[in-house]
This record gives structure tokens, C-alpha cells and sequence, in this order.
């Protein structure tokens, strides 16, 4: 019975499915019908339809949720993408220490993401920032500045963080990208007069396409649900200033009760989930 | 063959490398030094007085090795098991290739994209339902559910480079899958494994939103949801401690990383191609 690849298949695979059924595939179902249900905490859930989504798009929280989500990952992948194909170019040579260099950058990415989010937060501090201590020595500011405490300095100072600990990503990958580059290509075209910057354009930044699509889809996919790093250093706040879909989801559904509401939010993201995940697979099928 | 470095290389190299390691400096110098000295310094950026006040402090008067034991706990279990689980079903889908091998890796690919932030909320009535709520290992098979899925797609990536000729040398022998599968693929995969087995730890090492949802009893918190939720309470936050809590919480993975290096760039560039 074992021997038949079909029977020992399906046994094999069982345990696999049997955890991705029960604990991933049926919340899955279960959220979008919490979504369309007017579920509270602890008493029995109707069905009710579209409503929770009417509610949240006439909700100024939620859009403003939107709009930071949205401006909170292209502003971070922009950034990633290009001060990580940086770094991977500078990496990309075999300087004295070079091996060094490589296993330091990736600490960001290895860290756990709470813990260096909190060293950010003091770092960031209304009163003991260190960083602001700096600023006013060098004479560039007079005042301590309130990083996380208003609008846009929350703003910024979460997408300088994201960017911080995505970085070590994008040159991972771009350096594996630019391994794969034949050498002779490159040097042939250097021995036709081309300069630098040609051979970065016309070689380097084609052949290395196909490997951006995949970290942009993978990376993008993180950054529209980061939790961790917004709940650590704001919380939405202030003033739902850096609110996003997760944050939000997490205050309506658990802090507030209104699961419905909360599935609502957190299955919004859904649509572009997939349609990164189907750039993403078929980049992934086309590389192999 | 080592290229002569200008200042062109070491100038932004410098910087940037500055900037990556900025917050763990910080981490480290807060939690050498004293609470005065952390409110009142002529100079934030260096410690005068280094002292272990914090971190004696936070392992013996905070839940703090009970959380580090939580947190080893489950990522050890969760590690185990995914990478079990993942093993057979990857051995199932490019070995076996039997009639479900491919919806299985589609569906398998799905579930690597599937995010948290949209499981938390029906899993956690799940989990009620179960009456799995607030207990330490039910964040095992929790952690399984995007665990799994990343193991499969780097183990599907690892066994396909394997040739088929050894395993149909051996099918000629009269060997039977199980014993091909224990006796022939499994030695092969070890690279793979060990790819994978520190993924997942790292992985579940850093999970904080499960964590923080399922678990309310401080005995039951980790690392990361014990800092944030137990520490970080009234208006003075011992910021000496808490830095000292991430740092002894960041170490574990970084020292795992720095020994395993290789397997950990290996299974990075792996997942990202099929």
C-alpha cells in the first residue's frame, strides 16, 4: 500500500494540509463571513450584508487608514529598492572585509522587529532623543523635535524605520541578482567604451527585472500588513495620524469588540493580496 | 582578487552600514547605563558609568526568564514540527508527484502570502472554540500556519535539484519509497533542513501579533509581547531595562544567524525562486 505513490502522496501530505485547513483556509472563510456579519465580542453574530463596508468607506478614519497604508509602502519600497540595489552594488566587489560587511548589513532583517523598534522609540524620544540632541549641537534645530508625537514627523519617522529594516532585504536579493550576471558580458561591453553608468542601464538593470518583481511583490505584500513596527512606535497615533489597515483592524476588532468591523478592515486588503501574489507566482515560475 | 577601495567604496558603505547598526549600539548602551545617567548626560552617545544594575534588575525582578522560556519554547516546538510536516509534504509534491502535487503547491504558495493581519481575528474565535486560548504551545501549530508553507515552497525548491536517477536506481533495486525517502532523499536534504530549521526559529523567534492577541497571562507572554505590555506600563518606562530585555532578546537569533550564515543567505535567495 505504502509503495503506491499516490497513497503514500496523500498520507505524506496530510499532516501539511490538516494544519493549513483547519488553522489558515477556514479563518480565511470564516473572516469574510465575520466581514459581512455584525459579530461583537461575545454575542451571537447576523448576517447583515455589505454594511460594515458601507460604514468604512464613509469613514474618515478608515480612509485616512488608507491613504497612510498607501503612502507608508510606496514611500518604503521606493526608498528600499533603491538604497538596497545600492548597497548590493557596493557589496558586489571584493574589497578587504567584504564577507564582513555582507553578514553585518542583514542584522536589521535578522532582528526581532519589536525589540529594535523599541530601541527606535527611545531613540526617538519627545525628550532624551539622542538624535535630536545631535541635530541641536550641529546647530540644524532649536527645539527638541516630538518624532512620534505629531502628523508628519510620526509619518516620516515610520517609513524611515520600515526602510531601516527592509534595506538588508533588497540587497540580499540584488546581490544574488547581480552574482548571476556573466562577468564576460560586462566586460565585453567595457572593451567596446561603454561607461559605467551605460553598462549599469543597458546590462546590469535589465537582467536584474525580473528579480525586482519578486522582492517588490514579496516586500510590497509585508509592508501593506506591518503590524509589529506601527504598533510599537505609535499605535495609529497620534491622532490616528499613522493609522493602516492592521492597527486599525486590531483597535476595532479586539480593543473595541466590533469583530465584524475589524474582519471588514483586515479583508479589504485581501484584493491586493492577490493580485500580488499572482505577480509574484508567476515571476517565480518564469525564473526557474 | 581584491579591488583597491577608494573612500568612493568606504564613504557610502560607511555611512550606510552606520545607519543599519544604529538602533543595536543604542540598545546596548542603553542598557549599560544607569537611570540618571539616561536622563541627564553631557553626551547621550557614549556611557561614562557603564553599570549591570538593569539586567540583574530585569532577571530578577521582572517575568523575564519565564517569557525567554516561553519564547524558546515555542519557537523550538513550532521549528520542529513545520519543518516535519514540510519535509513530507515537499517530499510528497516533487518526489512522488502524486495526483495532488500540483493544486498542493499552488495552494501552498497561497498560504505563504496569506498575512497575519488577516487570519487574526476569525483564528482567534477559532482558537476560543478550541479552547486553545491563552495556552503557551497552541502558538505551535499557530506559528505552523505561515511556517509551513515557507518551508514547503524552500523544500519543493531544494528536492527538485536533487537528480530523480538516484531515486530510480535505487526503485530498480527493489528499494520502497519510504526507505528511499529516509534512506536517500533525507541525507541529500540536510542543507535544505537546516535552511529551513533556522528560518522558522528566527521566524517565530520575532512573531508578535498571535503572541500579543492569544496570550494574556504574563506567564504566558514572550519575549517581545512581555516587554511591550508588562514594561511598558504607567508614565516612567525603565527604558535601562527594557533596552536590556531587547538586547539579551536579540542575541539568540543574531548568534544563530552568525553561525549559520551560508544556510541563512542560501534559504533566502531560495525562497525567492521556485
Amino acid at each position: 500500500m505504502l509503495d503506491r505513490p499516490n497513497v503514500l502522496g496523500l498520507l505524506l501530505a496530510a499532516p501539511a494540509s490538516l494544519i493549513l485547513v483547519l488553522l489558515l483556509a477556514y479563518p480565511l472563510g470564516l473572516g469574510i463571513w465575520l466581514s459581512l456579519s455584525d459579530a461583537v465580542l461575545g454575542s451571537p453574530a447576523h448576517f447583515v450584508g455589505l454594511r460594515n463596508y458601507i460604514q468604512l468607506f464613509h469613514d474618515p478614519v478608515y480612509q485616512g487608514a488608507v491613504f497612510y497604508a498607501l503612502m507608508y509602502t510606496v514611500c518604503s519600497e521606493a526608498l528600499k529598492l533603491f538604497l538596497g540595489l545600492g548597497l548590493a552594488l557596493l557589496l558586489n566587489r571584493r574589497f578587504r572585509g567584504y564577507r564582513a560587511a555582507r553578514a553585518i548589513m542583514l542584522l536589521p532583517w535578522v532582528a526581532p522587529t519589536v525589540l529594535s523598534a523599541l530601541a527606535w522609540n527611545w531613540l526617538l524620544n519627545p525628550q532624551f532623543s539622542a538624535i535630536s540632541w545631535l541635530l541641536m549641537k550641529l546647530g540644524l534645530i532649536h527645539g527638541y523635535i516630538n518624532f512620534l508625537g505629531e502628523t508628519w514627523p510620526a509619518r516620516i519617522s515610520l517609513i524611515v524605520v520600515n526602510v531601516w529594516r527592509g534595506i538588508p532585504y533588497f540587497a540580499m536579493g540584488y546581490l544574488a541578482g547581480l552574482t548571476a550576471i556573466p562577468k564576460d558580458l560586462i566586460e565585453a561591453a567595457s572593451i567596446d567604451g561603454a561607461t559605467r553608468f551605460t553598462i549599469f542601464r543597458r546590462i546590469i538593470w535589465p537582467l536584474l527585472l525580473p528579480v525586482t518583481t519578486i522582492l517588490l511583490s514579496f516586500s510590497t505584500i509585508w509592508t501593506v500588513t506591518d503590524f509589529q513596527l506601527i504598533w510599537t512606535m505609535t499605535r495609529g497615533g497620534p491622532l490616528n495620524a499613522t493609522q493602516v489597515f492592521t492597527t486599525l483592524a486590531y483597535q476595532r476588532a479586539i480593543n473595541g469588540g466590533t469583530l465584524g468591523q475589524g474582519a471588514a478592515i483586515a479583508a479589504s486588503v485581501i484584493p491586493i493580496m492577490l493580485i500580488l501574489a499572482f505577480i509574484a507566482l508567476r515571476s517565480t515560475r518564469e525564473g526557474s | 582578487m581584491t579591488d583597491r577601495a577608494g573612500w568612493r567604496l568606504w564613504l557610502p558603505l560607511g555611512l550606510m552600514l552606520l545607519f543599519l547598526l544604529l538602533p543595536f549600539y543604542w540598545m546596548v548602551l542603553t542598557a549599560l547605563k544607569s537611570q540618571p545617567e539616561l536622563l541627564n548626560s553631557p553626551n547621550p552617545w557614549w556611557v561614562f558609568h557603564p553599570t549591570l544594575g538593569n539586567i540583574i534588575g530585569l532577571l530578577t525582578t521582572t517575568e523575564y526568564p519565564r517569557w525567554f522560556a516561553n519564547t524558546l519554547f515555542v519557537s523550538a516546538g513550532a521549528t520542529l514540527l513545520s519543518v516535519t510536516v514540510s519535509f513530507f509534504a515537499a517530499f510528497a509534491i516533487v518526489r512522488l508527484r502524486f495526483f495532488g502535487a500540483r493544486a498542493l503547491s499552488t495552494a501552498i504558495f497561497f498560504s505563504y502570502v496569506v498575512p497575519p493581519a488577516i487570519l487574526f481575528i476569525p483564528l482567534a474565535s477559532v482558537l476560543i472554540k478550541l479552547h486553545w486560548f491563552n495556552k503557551l504551545w497552541a502558538l505551535i501549530p499557530i506559528y505552523a500556519t505561515f511556517l509551513v508553507p515557507f518551508c514547503t515552497w524552500l523544500l519543493i525548491g531544494f528536492l527538485r535539484s536533487i537528480p530523480r536517477e538516484l531515486e530510480e536506481a535505487a526503485l530498480v533495486d527493489g528499494a520502497s519509497w519510504p526507505r528511499i525517502m529516509f534512506r536517500v532523499i533525507l541525507p541529500l536534504s540536510v542543507p535544505g533542513l537546516i535552511s529551513s530549521t533556522i528560518f522558522s526559529f528566527t521566524l517565530s523567534w520575532n512573531e508578535y501579533l498571535y503572541a500579543l492577541i492569544y496570550m494574556f497571562s504574563s506567564s504566558n507572554k514572550t519575549i517581545s509581547v512581555g516587554l511591550t505590555t508588562e514594561l511598558m506600563r504607567g508614565d516612567v518606562f525603565q527604558w535601562g531595562q527594557l533596552m536590556s530585555g531587547a538586547l539579551l532578546g536579540t542575541l539568540p537569533v543574531v548568534l544563530v544567524y552568525f553561525f549559520f550564515v551560508e544556510y541563512y543567505v542560501a534559504g533566502m535567495s531560495g525562497a525567492l525562486k521556485d
